[in-house]
């Protein structure tokens, strides 16, 4: 293994031509998000200079940051790659699942569908080990039965670089390149390689109102309830996802250098600090993920 | 300075996970939240102390029943080094989970309790070290400060260890007196281990080179992936990708490729960074040839003077993983070995190995989940395999159930019998 994030990025290499060359119908998972944002380079660094032989998706679940969606669609017309949607408002009009609050445990259905439609097998994710603990047992190549359920009492072992892959008709795996990477290794590759993010990464001003110790966007999508005030302060978002339930934290990190000075120095966890919906229960991860969550 | 992965085997009766959270909290690697959940959790339970194992248990059935069922990944930097844990549970019947997290370690720590010495349990897991070839071992003897820290205690250990460890092949051991629950010589040193004048455990784990533990001699590269753009622009680019699995490629360098035995000049390495002038293991890059060969993934590219072993017929350990089927003599498996998968089926169970004192026996039965044993495999297609004593890479494979898919052995390929 080579020093630094070089090995760690010779490893995540591996993982994906291995994909390639294992699969018939890949599609990798790309929501913006600072994890996603990295893994989509590595991917595409993997196969230079050909072209990345795999689908990109975004399960968007309808409730986002403006700055993120932006971003989305630039960073992929500048690498000349397509994107396919899998909606969790067309599957809430389609009468598959009832709206609610947060949208976020929404997206397994839109992401079964969209997998069993497009038939794809494999689907990566920019998932971390380090992120929570039941993502701390994952496989990097995992298995999922044909509902797309993770069982996690019944993983098959791996072992040294070899990757199992044998997978049936309507299976399919979810690959996690990433699995060995921690939130500073992210911020040191993005800051080594000078890669673009969403700007609400950044410290910048934000009307915010505080939710179960949290520090909760003012949107369309959530409003403060009465009692509830909102204030304006200089925030940045540790994880990006579902601005229902994707906190802000007080930050004045305006720089990557800020970023990586700040989470060096980190005391709570990127989800801890920013996921209200991992707090629900104990194993609110793992009973999301059973399902087919990513 | 390159990550180190190291493997933590033991039960929570050593003091595994006190020593795994003493690592974290004294490195400052437990962020509050983490802390506070395992502080929530211990005290709904009962627990009249935070309970670290919580930590790596995340499974919602380990925490029900209090025990680890599989191998947790925890992970941690310091400002000299970064460290994946692999958290193995120690108990006989998690011998699979032992051989799985050690496959992949740079070293491997083995907890001793000071007032026990070295029991079954410590033979065992030494045993299982040396089979998967870990390259450096740390021997933790744990709970001094319950024998008076005594030094006499700490030399018994040890001479006893080294009696027993003479017959295995274990490269590198140090041993360490520590008591993880007081937090003596793990990151800090301490006052009452004063006669020791070696490490403390945290210092050797920043300082251990590994660097040399590749195999930087014999040229092996599977080919796993060829990259051919077909664009106007690099219309006649054609690229083997893979991961060097030992040796140093360089540009201008003669090789040959296997199984086809036909030569060629490597003219360039390309990687994520762009073009290398060499390509030393575990980097993933793409090779040029001077030559249009016919090379597809499942060949092998090495130097004409220094080949792999071609063969069929092969002598192996195994270790038998699947919990839902024992071997089946008559079945033919898939076998993956490097980027190459062939059907393979298993002739002779020579014997099985007691891993508690290395006592060979005849099987008395199909080998079954946490065998150990020692067999031969045919293979419909040649490996182009080296012994695993050498080449972790290209010594080791798994063979695959056909009709479940499940992951059925692990193999570590020996020597031919001559």
């Amino acid at each position: 293994m080579r020093p630094g994030i070089t090995g760690l990025e010779d490893e995540a290499i591996t993982i994906i031509r291995e994909v390639a060359a294992c699969f018939e119908r890949p599609v990798i998972l790309f929501s913006g998000g600072k994890d996603s944002v990295v893994m989509l380079h590595v991917a595409v660094r993997a196969f230079a200079p050909a072209r990345l032989p795999f689908a990109v998706m975004h399960v968007d679940t309808g409730h986002n940051f403006p700055e993120v969606i932006d971003f989305r669609d630039r960073c992929l017309a500048g690498l000349g790659l397509n994107l396919t949607v899998a909606s969790v408002q067309a599957a809430i009009d389609a009468g598959k699942v009832a709206d609610a609050p947060s949208r976020n445990p929404l997206q397994t259905v839109a992401l079964l569908d969209a997998i069993a439609e497009n038939k794809f097998d494999a689907v990566l994710g920019g998932a971390r080990r380090d992120e929570e603990r039941a993502r701390a047992k994952e496989r990097v190549f995992s298995h999922r039965d044909t509902f797309g359920q993770w069982d996690p009492k019944n993983q098959r072992p791996e072992l040294w670089n070899i990757y199992n892959t044998s997978h049936k008709q309507g299976e399919h795996f979810r690959v996690f390149p990433l699995s060995n990477w921690t939130e500073l290794d992210i911020w040191t590759f993005i800051k080594e390689h000078d890669i673009e993010l969403p700007s609400i990464y950044f410290a910048h001003k934000r009307r915010v109102f505080k939710r179960g110790g949290m520090l909760m966007a003012d949107t369309e999508f959530l409003r403060p309830d009465t009692g509830e005030d909102v204030f304006e302060e200089m925030v940045r978002f540790r994880t990006v996802g579902d601005a229902t339930c994707t906190a802000a934290i007080s930050s004045t990190a305006v720089g990557i250098d800020d970023v990586l000075a700040e989470t060096a120095v980190a005391r709570v966890t990127e989800r801890g600090a920013t996921r209200a919906d991992d707090k629900i229960s104990e194993a609110g991860m793992e009973d999301r993920k059973r399902q087919g969550y990513f | 300075m390159r990550q180190l992965r190291f493997a933590t085997v033991g039960s929570v009766d050593d003091g595994k996970s006190t020593l795994i959270g003493r690592l974290l909290y004294d490195s400052k690697s437990i962020f509050e939240d983490q802390l506070e959940h395992v502080e929530a959790v211990s005290k709904r339970r009962g627990d009249d102390y935070v309970d670290l194992s919580l930590l790596t248990d995340g499974l919602r059935a380990e925490r029900e029943q209090g025990i680890t069922i599989d191998v947790a990944h925890r992970y941690f930097a310091t400002p000299k080094r970064s460290f994946v844990i692999m958290d193995c549970p120690g108990h006989v019947q998690y011998t699979r989970n032992m051989v799985t997290g050690t496959s992949t370690a740079d070293l491997a720590i083995i907890l001793i309790d000071a007032r026990h010495g070295v029991v079954e349990q410590t033979r065992r897991h030494s045993i299982l070290t040396s089979l998967l070839g870990v390259p450096h071992l740390v021997v933790c003897v744990n709970k001094m400060d319950l024998v008076d820290y005594s030094e006499d205690r700490f030399n018994e250990i040890r001479n006893d260890f080294e009696d027993f460890a003479s017959r295995l092949q274990l490269r590198d051991v140090t041993f360490l007196p520590i008591s993880a629950l007081k937090g003596d010589n793990v990151v800090e040193r301490s006052d009452d281990l004063k006669w020791f004048e070696g490490p403390t455990l945290l210092h050797h784990l920043e300082n251990v080179y590994t660097a040399s533990d590749d195999n930087k001699i014999d040229v092996r590269f599977p080919v796993q992936y060829v990259i051919r753009p077909r664009t106007a622009e690099h219309h006649d680019y054609r690229g083997y990708a893979g991961t060097v699995a030992g040796g140093v490629l360089r540009v201008g360098d003669e090789i040959v490729v296997l199984p086809s035995g036909l030569s060629s000049t490597i003219t360039g390495i390309d990687s994520a960074d762009g073009s290398l002038e060499e390509a030393v293991p575990g980097s993933a890059v793409t090779i040029l040839l001077a030559d249009d060969l016919s090379v597809t993934r499942g060949d092998m590219i090495c130097r004409p003077n220094n080949r792999p072993r071609v063969l069929q017929d092969h002598d192996a350990m195994v270790c038998w993983l699947d919990s839902n089927a024992q071997l089946n003599p008559a079945k033919l498996y898939t076998l993956k070995h490097t980027t190459r998968s062939t059907r393979a089926k298993i002739g002779e169970v020579r014997y099985v190995l007691d891993i508690s004192d290395l006592h060979r026996k005849t099987p008395e039965g199909p080998l079954s989940m946490n065998d150990i044993a020692r067999v031969t495999v045919h293979t419909a297609e040649p490996l182009l395999r080296d012994d695993y004593e050498h080449n972790r890479v290209t010594g080791s494979f798994i063979l695959v159930d056909e009709s479940t898919g499940a992951t059925a052995a692990a193999g570590m390929l020996l020597p031919p019998r001559e």
